[in-house]
């Protein structure tokens, strides 16, 4: 397990290359000087040529790039254009909200998903599993944004009951329409997937099993279907887990929610560009991150796997 | 009179179970009676298809829902009919009274549990015993049924057994509260032919032991010959021979337990090849006809075939066939080996 563990790790490094070298090519293409960003609009061509040099992008891209590989495996973000602050401390301040947000979206979509997914399996046909059908087509088909500005307007404008965006003084209340929001396309999914897998394995033998011994429904889907049928079910809320991350853009955005999306996102716009390179190096690290998670808890969950991993070790 | 009736542990009277698809209405069983004595072993046979694994499964009323229905019958034991227990009385009879041990035994268990903690549920279930009993018991059991280093095993996961080892554990879950009735559905077919041997032999003894009962479903004539004292012949979804072993290997009068002793012995002789006993194939489940189900195969179908279904009639004590021709086979008036 631990040599499995280091392996994984290890492996993020190769990624992290690609994702610079790509995010650095961009934003060296776009035709917009940092400098002029920095200083105030009648700034002389000397003290512009000053600051350039100072920050060290008059060099060519190739030596730019190198500089901040080394910075960066040093743990150092490098510094905003914009902010004159270092991104390690910007994304520092965003990054909790952000992760609180997506812990939020995640218990709703392993709960709601979950539990949808049972009942319609278990209730095949009837009125929750055709409820849960339609509910999900919807959840997936429509865009998230829009998604999120409809519960603006219908619990916050109209009704009033729920505030319509920021994070305010961090209660409840001001989580439960973005993380709504976040969460339904995945909680869509992982109610489908759970869903299909549940039906098939109430239809295994072991299952048969199970009954025949005398145990009731109750504990034969409780005890023996459902850790069989979250195990694919596992393996989609981790690769999910990862892009929540990434759909935190659009939701935190819509939301006007302080954290590391909307970070980025105004960042695009600013083209800020250490702040975009490393809020994305950062939402990397997790997503890998989540996977191992993911598959470590996969492994607890299947002996199957477990057992093979033991062999490939020895 | 009154002795033998009181030595029946199980009647099943007129049981007809259905499956309701989208092709129509598959007869998978239809009105099969039979019992079964204290301390008997029944064996079951037929061809695949036939309604075999669907009989035992209605008598612990494992039919696949919503497609599958027990339509009408009875099931009498300890005189009840277990058609109509409820749920709770369902759950304390399955696994306690009467269990089951199925065919594949590498799909049976659960992949995701331990071996000790499957043998243990069932006696948490049904003898309410605390986890450290439970663990005692279930170690027990294991022994009992030949598994070595039972103690290391106990926490192994099903994959870490063999087809033959984990039939083994199917019994040990199967026996665990000393059941009256013990209905094994083909419960070698899956394993290595001396594998096979030991778990029959297994079961054998544990019945013995335990003074129970077992209905034994097969495909194995060798089987039924060894172990069961009577026999019941299923052709499409219906009995068509039932009585004592001796009957149905040297006096059979029914043409298709003819045509399946024929096929045994054809299989001695030539050592290899499928169990394909007779011409033809058995009629379809979902529109089967009026008259005799089997006529359409039978050499010697006459004109009475042609009315309505033979019953099952008793041509001599405990010998029961529905073929109207029945007694002429079993007196060897129609040459029984011949073409
Ligand atoms: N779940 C089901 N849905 C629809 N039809 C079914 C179902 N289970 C069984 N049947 C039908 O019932 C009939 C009897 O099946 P059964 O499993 O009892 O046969 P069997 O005698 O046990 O055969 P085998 O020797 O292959 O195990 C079959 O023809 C099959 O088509
Ligand atoms: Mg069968």
């Amino acid at each position: 397990m631990f040599y499995f563990i280091l392996r994984r790790i290890l492996q993020i490094i190769p990624v992290i290359i690609g994702v610079t070298l790509i995010l650095f090519t961009l934003m060296y293409i776009i035709p917009e000087d940092p400098a002029k960003l920095i200083l105030e609009k009648g700034a002389t061509p000397e003290a512009l040529q000053n600051l350039r040099v100072k920050m060290g992008i008059d060099k060519p891209v190739y030596v730019q790039y190198w500089r901040y590989i080394k910075q960066l495996a040093k743990g150092d973000l490098g510094t905003s254009y914009r902010y004159r602050r270092s991104v390690n401390s910007i994304l520092a301040d965003h990054y909790p909200n952000s992760i609180k947000l997506a812990l939020a979206a995640i218990i709703i979509e392993v709960i709601i998903g979950i539990f949808a997914g049972i009942v319609s399996a278990v209730k095949k046909f009837s009125f929750w599993d055709i409820l849960v059908t339609i509910s999900t087509t919807i959840a997936v088909c429509v865009p998230v944004y829009w998604l999120g500005m409809m519960l603006q307007v219908a619990f916050g404008l109209k009704l009033g009951w729920l505030p319509m965006s920021g994070m305010g003084d961090g209660s409840l209340r001001y989580y439960i329409l973005p993380a709504i929001t976040l969460a339904s396309v995945s909680t869509a999914f992982v109610a489908r997937m759970t869903r299909s897998t549940m039906l098939e394995v109430l239809s295994n033998d072991y299952i048969t099993t199970a009954y025949a011994k005398g145990l009731s429904n109750n504990m034969v889907i409780g005890k023996h279907a459902l850790k069989n049928a979250l195990i694919p079910v596992v393996t989609l809320i981790g690769v999910d887990l990862g892009s929540l991350m990434g759909g935190a853009i659009l939701t935190e955005t819509v939301f006007n929610w302080p954290g590391v999306g909307r970070t980025i996102y105004l960042a695009i716009l600013q083209r800020d560009a250490p702040v975009v390179i490393g809020g994305t190096i950062i939402l990397v690290i997790i997503f890998v991150a989540m996977n191992l998670i993911v598959d470590i808890v996969y492994a607890l969950l299947d002996p199957r796997i477990r057992y093979e991993k033991k062999e490939i070790q020895i | 009179m009154t002795e033998t009736e009181n030595n029946k542990i199980l009647e099943v009277k007129n049981l007809s179970t259905y499956f309701y698809t989208d092709d129509g209405v598959v007869k998978a069983v239809d009105d099969v009676s039979f019992d079964l004595k204290k301390g008997e072993t029944l064996g079951i046979v037929g061809e695949t298809g036939c309604g075999k694994s669907v009989t035992a499964l209605s008598i612990l009323r494992l039919i696949p829902q919503p497609l599958g229905r027990i339509v009408a019958g009875e099931i009498i034991f300890e005189g009840r009919d277990l058609l109509k227990l409820g749920q709770k009385d369902l759950q304390n009879l399955r696994g306690n009274k009467i269990s089951m041990i199925f065919q594949d035994p590498m799909t049976s268990l659960n992949p995701v549990y331990t071996v000790g903690n499957q043998v243990m549920e069932s006696l948490i279930v049904h003898r309410k015993l605390k986890k450290d009993e439970a663990r005692r018991e279930g170690l027990k059991l294991l022994e009992m049924v030949g598994i070595p280093e039972f103690k290391r095993r106990f926490n192994n996961y099903p994959h870490e057994f063999s087809g033959g080892m984990r039939q083994r554990v199917m019994i040990a879950m199967a026996i665990a509260n000393s059941p009256s009735i013990l209905i094994a559905d083909e419960p070698t077919t899956a394993l290595d032919v001396t594998v096979q041997a030991q778990i029959l032999e297994l079961m054998d003894e544990l019945k013995y032991k335990t003074n129970s009962s077992i209905i034994i479903i097969t495909h194995d004539l060798g089987v039924v010959a060894k172990y069961a004292n009577r026999v019941m012949v299923m052709y499409a979804g219906k009995p068509v021979e039932f009585s004592s072993v001796d009957n149905i290997f040297y006096k059979p009068a029914h043409p298709y337990t003819i045509g399946l002793m024929k096929s045994v012995t054809r299989l001695d002789e030539e050592k290899r090849g499928k169990l394909k006993p007779i011409e033809g194939l058995p009629p379809s489940l979902i529109d089967l006809p009026k008259f005799c189900i089997f006529r359409a195969r039978c050499k010697y179908a006459c004109d009475e075939c042609k009315g309505e279904y033979p019953p099952l009639k008793e041509i001599e004590k405990d010998h029961f066939v529905s073929c109207y021709r029945g007694k002429e086979f079993m007196e060897g008036i129609i040459e029984r080996f011949d073409n």
